[in-house]
Parts: C-alpha cells; structure tokens; sequence
C-alpha cells in the first residue's frame, strides 16, 4: 500500500496515524539494529588500526592508515600460550577437524534415529524417544566428570589397542575425544529435529518402496535423505553454530595444541604477559566468529524455510 | 495371475481386534472389491495381503503358496496408494523403474519396460517429468505404471480414485476395468464408494467392524444383501427399510405395513423370503430398492408379484436422468426411483406400484434376511 492509497482511503487521519506507527516501527528496528552492529562495526574497526591509535584515539573513529597487520598477527604469529607465539591458525583448524566429524555424524544419525523411530517403531520407542529429548536438557557441567571417566577408558583402550595392533584407532586423541562427546550431547537434538520432520513424512512412501524391494538403508538413502534438504540444513547450522562455539568441552578435554578455537581465543585475550593488542584480539575474534557467520549467510533462508516448515506442519 | 485365498484372518492391535476372522477366496482374474464404512478394516486387510500388516492368526495363501511371512517385495503384488506415493526426488521414469532397480535389473531392459507400460498408459511425454509437475490424472496413471510394470500376479489397489474430482474418477474407473479386461490379472480394491464396487467388482466383499458381512457378485449383493447393513450400505438412494407384521392365516402369509390415517399397505410375502420362517404377529422389516417402488406403467412387465397403493408426494427431487419421490408409507419415508417426466405434484395423492420380486425381508433382532 503506497502513501496516496493510504490518503484516499484512510483520509489525513488515518494517513497520519500510520505514519507516525511507521516511524516507531522503523525507529524501533533500526535502534536493534544498531545495538547489534555497533559492537561487531567497533570490532571491525579496531582490528584495522595500528595499536597506537587503539590505545591513542576514540574507539568509533575511522582508522587513520588501516592495515591487516593485526589479522596476520592474529593469525600467524600472536602469543596463545607461555612459549607458543604462532598465532591461532593452528586452533582454527583443530576446530574444523573436530567440527566437520562432529556435524556430519551426529547429523547423519540424528536423521538415522529420526527414520526408526517414526517409519520402524517398536515397542517402547516412545520411551526411547523421550530419554533422548532428556539430554536435550542436561547441563553440560554436571557431565563433565563422568565424561572424563569414559574418556579416559577409552584412552586405556585406545593405548591396549595400539600395544596389539600398532593403532590406537584414534582413540586417547584430544580431536577424536571431542568428536565423541559432541556427537553423544548433540544426538538428542538432531534426532528431535529429524523426528518431527519424519512424522510428517508420507509412510506410503515407505511402503511403496518396501513393496518396490528397497530394503532398510535403501529407503534411508534413496526416498527419505533426498527428501530431507530443509531439516538437514536446519540441523547442520545448528549443530556446525553449537559445536564451533563450544568452550566448556574444549577447554575441558583439549588442552594445550589440540584445542579449539575458543579455548585458543581466550587464551590469546586472556595472555597477561606484555601489551594487551586490542587489534589482535579482535581480529581474532572475527576470525573465530566467521565460519558461522558464513555458514548462515550460506544456508540461512533454508534455515528459516525448515524452521517454518516444522511449524506449519506440526 | 494367481488365485487369493484368506482364511480365518485375524489382526489385533494390542488388545484390540481390528479384523475377527476373515474368510475370503479369490479366482484367477478376478476382481475382488473391499468395501465399508471407514474404520471397517478394509484398508488394513489389503495390508495384510500386501505384507505391510503382520497377521495375528489365519492364512494368506497366493497362487499355491502362503505369504503370511514373507516380505512384501517377494509376494509378487504390486499395489497403488491412495495418495499414489510417488517418489518427489525421482523422475516418472525413475519412479516405474525403481522396483526393477531394486531387484537388480539392467539399465537397458528396465528403459525397454518403462517405455512399454509407458506406451500403454499414454505417459511417454511425462517421463521425464518430476511428480510435482503432474496433475492429479497423470499421478494416477503413474501409480499405476508402476504397479504394472512389475507384471504381478496380484494387484492391490487402495481407494486410488478418492482424490480425483468426480469426472476424472469416472474416466478412471473406467480405464482401470479396461485394464482387468485386457490383462486378464487378479485384482484386490478397496474403496468405500459402493458405485466404484458396484461396476468394477466381480465379487464384493462387505465389511464392517472387521467382521465380513457378505461376500458375492453384485448382483448378490444388490438384490439379495444377507443383512440389513449391507441393503443399507450398497446402493444410492439407499434402500427403504420399513417396520410390518407378519399376519398369517392358513398356509398363506401377509405383511402389513401401518400407516397414520390411510388404510394399511398390506403386501403378500416376497418371493425372497422363506415363508416358513414366518409366523402370526412377527415384526419383519420390509426392504424395497427405490428403482422398485414407481408408478403403474414404469414397473417392470415381467415382474410376478406386484402391489399397488395410494401415497402422497412429499418432496420431488428432479435428479436429471431420474425423479426421486419421497412419500410416507408405515411412518417412515420411502424413496421411489421414478422416470424423469413421471406426472406429480406435492401434496397430491398418486398410485404406486411395488415390485414385490426386488423386495427382501429382514429379522430386526438379528438384522438378517429371512
């Protein structure tokens, strides 16, 4: 509806109360807006300037000579720990390495445990279904030291088997530790999403291809993945967001080389020896924040879609 | 083809029995159609011949060998869905060819069948196609390539025509009796359209409440229902039930219909009925096909019994082909089925004629026919 549609049918009355109800609407947003671009637009700032004139000048002003230094430092050489002085490109990597496992696996069997329990039910399922919503709720402090047990077993094992076969199949490894975890706290979440997204699913589908000959992972992999696009990708920005962020978990079980990014970056703010660069903290954490950033510019109306999707359908 | 034999099947869930011994046989190319009110268990029985239901108790025999274990892919069926379950992701040709890439076959012998079912469901333009891109007409025929390209020696059909608009569901109907005639296959449909069971069937199974009802041709079925459920069920308008008694005199026995303020209809026994089960003073409910109740020179030349009486006209339904006419007979409404030009006018008395050959009777305690 354009302005003079407004006046013909509203009058100057109307015309001027919608109006006014459009300058706080507006006002409103672009005042949120602003509470959150103003830190990140300071972030940005700051990482551009050369320190003297972080520490020298006002914290809104445009840099005077913007340089990258600061992201090259951040990334190759800043001091993270006592001796180690090369930057946070290692820990960012650590990161995808244990990220990408994490998501796929705990995606993939998410869906998995969302397939049996609305296509193959069996007695108690809604029993099962039910303890796995629980861990949706757990807080994760309270698990951290009987997962240290387990994973110190498994370290035990992890070294049994490489006294027998000269492998430890991964095992003991900080990554492969935070993989698991990650893929046993993120089940719960993935396999609600796919469980709301599968009860939807036609069952004729199922049973026409039962009736076609597909058998178990043949029905998985050709009828309902392909038809899954939506709640996949809802699935993997939220666990790719939780799982990359996580600094409990990381901090707990991955110390020193193997640890994530957060860990890295907290070590990195939190150093207490020499001049604190403000351009290279922040730098770092841009860096930090930019695969999710990224991975919900990518995906992110397919997020929405799948969050709606879900919705509509009930 | 095969033959189909059930025999006393029985499916629970849980403590709840949702078909009480069923007992069904099926020839070689025949056309069994399963019919009922919803939740009567029909579709369930159809899954249980399909495999996709597992059977409490009984048998499920195909040709000469029992399936009630085997996995619905080694049954040798093929069925179509009600909501014709296609495969979104797939393409038509891909959706008939699933089934055969299923069983490993090659990727030139399964383009050489898809193209010949293809060919005789006139799909060839679509097989490209996704399924979202097809009307509701070509999903059908699709659903049906698919069935068809398996060659199987049943086919199970689920209420495949219930979300077509009307004159597509005929035009279907039409081509799935073609099919049967010329493939000669066994087929098992389910549906609660009692028109579709009607003209397709060469036998109806009716059921309800898991329990069958009747089994037989439609004609059977439609001039001589065992139960009053069954009359009431087949046929549209359904057929007048009306409260008599029986009055009995010598060897001879009559059925008076009362009627408020008119003189009773009094009718001799229909030929259906067995008269010896009649006796002075019974209540019987008197059943009639509204086809069966019209005026004097509408009725039926040949027939041997029939009754003539005065009603009033209620309610004249004009219906194009037919004129539905409700009058008052025994305190309930009856509908007569009467030619498009019969001469009436509400409120005016006319002259009926019952044909007493179309007319059953029924027990009300038991609801069967006597």
């Amino acid at each position: 509806m354009s302005a003079a549609d407004l006046v013909t049918s509203g009058g100057r009355r109307g015309s001027s109360h919608s109006l006014t109800t459009r300058i706080v609407i507006y006002g409103l947003l672009l005042l949120f807006a602003a509470v959150y671009l103003v830190p990140l637009a300071v972030m940005v700032l700051t990482s551009l300037k050369r320190l003297d004139e972080v520490t020298g000048g006002n914290m809104f002003a445009l840099p005077r000579h913007p340089t990258l230094d600061a992201w090259s430092r951040a990334w190759g050489e800043a001091r993270i720990g006592v001796s180690d002085t090369r930057g946070i490109h290692g820990y960012f990597f650590n990161s995808v390495k244990m990220v990408v496992p994490a998501v796929l696996i705990s995606t993939l069997l998410g869906a998995l445990n969302g397939y049996v329990l609305t296509k193959w039910t069996f007695p108690g399922h809604k029993l099962i279904f039910g303890m796995m919503l629980f861990a949706c709720f757990i807080p994760f402090q309270s698990v951290i030291i009987p997962m240290a047990v387990i994973l110190g077993m498994l370290g035990r094992i992890g070294m049994d088997l490489s006294d027998l076969t000269g492998w430890s199949f991964g095992l003991g490894n900080a990554t492969v530790n935070l993989v698991i975890v990650h893929v046993i706290y993120g089940l719960g979440f993935t396999t609600l999403f796919f469980r709301n997204y599968y009860a939807t699913f036609p069952t004729e589908l199922i049973r026409a291809a039962m009736i076609d000959g597909a058998s178990f992972f043949q029905i998985f992999r050709r009828i309902l993945l392909p038809n899954s696009t939506p709640i996949f990708i809802v699935t993997v920005i939220y666990q790719f967001t939780n799982i990359w962020n996580d600094f409990l978990f990381g901090s707990t079980f991955a110390a020193g080389d193997s640890a994530p990014m957060t860990v890295a970056l907290n070590n990195l703010v939190n150093t207490s020896t020499g001049v604190v660069e403000y351009n290279v903290n922040m730098a770092a954490a841009i860096i930090a924040a930019a695969p999710t950033l990224i991975v919900y510019v990518v995906a992110g109306r397919y997020f929405v879609r799948g969050l709606m999707a879900g919705a509509i359908k009930g | 083809m095969a033959t189909l034999e059930i025999n006393s099947l029985r499916k629970r869930f849980g403590t709840i029995e949702v078909l009480k011994g069923i007992d069904i046989t099926l020839e070689k190319g025949g056309f069994l159609v399963l019919v009922g009110p919803s939740g009567c268990g029909k579709s369930t029985l159809l899954n249980t011949i399909a495999g996709l239901e597992t059977i409490s108790s009984g048998e499920i025999r195909i040709g000469d060998q029992v399936v009630n274990d085997l996995h619905p892919s080694k049954r040798d069926i093929a069925m179509v869905f009600q909501s014709y379950a296609l495969y979104p992701n797939m393409s038509v040709a891909e959706n008939i060819g699933f089934g055969m890439e299923m069983r490993g076959v090659s990727k030139p012998d399964r383009e050489k069948a898809v193209a010949t079912v293809a060919k005789t469901l006139q799909i060839e333009h679509l097989l490209s196609r996704r399924p979202s891109q097809l009307s509701g007409g070509q999903r059908q025929r699709v659903a049906m390539g698919r069935a068809l390209v398996r060659r199987p020696s049943i086919f199970l059909f689920d209420e495949p025509l219930s979300n077509l608009d009307a004159k597509l569901r005929v035009d279907m109907r039409v081509e799935i009796k073609r099919l049967h005639q010329t493939t000669g296959t066994t087929i098992v449909y389910v549906t609660h359209d009692q028109i579709e069971a009607m003209t397709l069937a060469t036998k109806i199974a009716v059921l309800k409440n898991g329990e069958l009802q009747q089994v037989g041709s439609p004609g059977e079925i439609y001039n001589r229902p065992s139960n009053m459920f069954v009359a009431d069920f087949m046929g549209s308008p359904a057929m007048n039930l009306l409260e008599g008694t029986v009055s009995r005199t010598n060897g001879s026995a009559e059925i008076v219909l009362a009627r408020n303020e008119a003189p009773p209809v009094v009718l001799p026994v229909p030929p259906s009925a067995d008269i010896g089960r009649l006796k002075q003073g019974d209540k019987v409910i008197f059943g009639i096909r509204p086809e069966a109740v019209n005026d004097e020179e509408s009725i039926d030349r040949n027939a041997r019994s029939v009754v003539r009486f005065d009603a009033n006209v209620e309610i004249i339904e004009p219906a194009g082909s037919d004129t539905y006419v409700v009058i008052q007979v025994a305190g309930k409404e009856v509908t007569a089925r009467m030619r498009a030009d019969a001469d009436l006018r509400i409120g005016k008395p006319h002259t009926f004629a019952l044909n007493l050959d179309k007319a059953v009777l029924f027990d009300p305690t038991t609801t069967s026919r006597i």
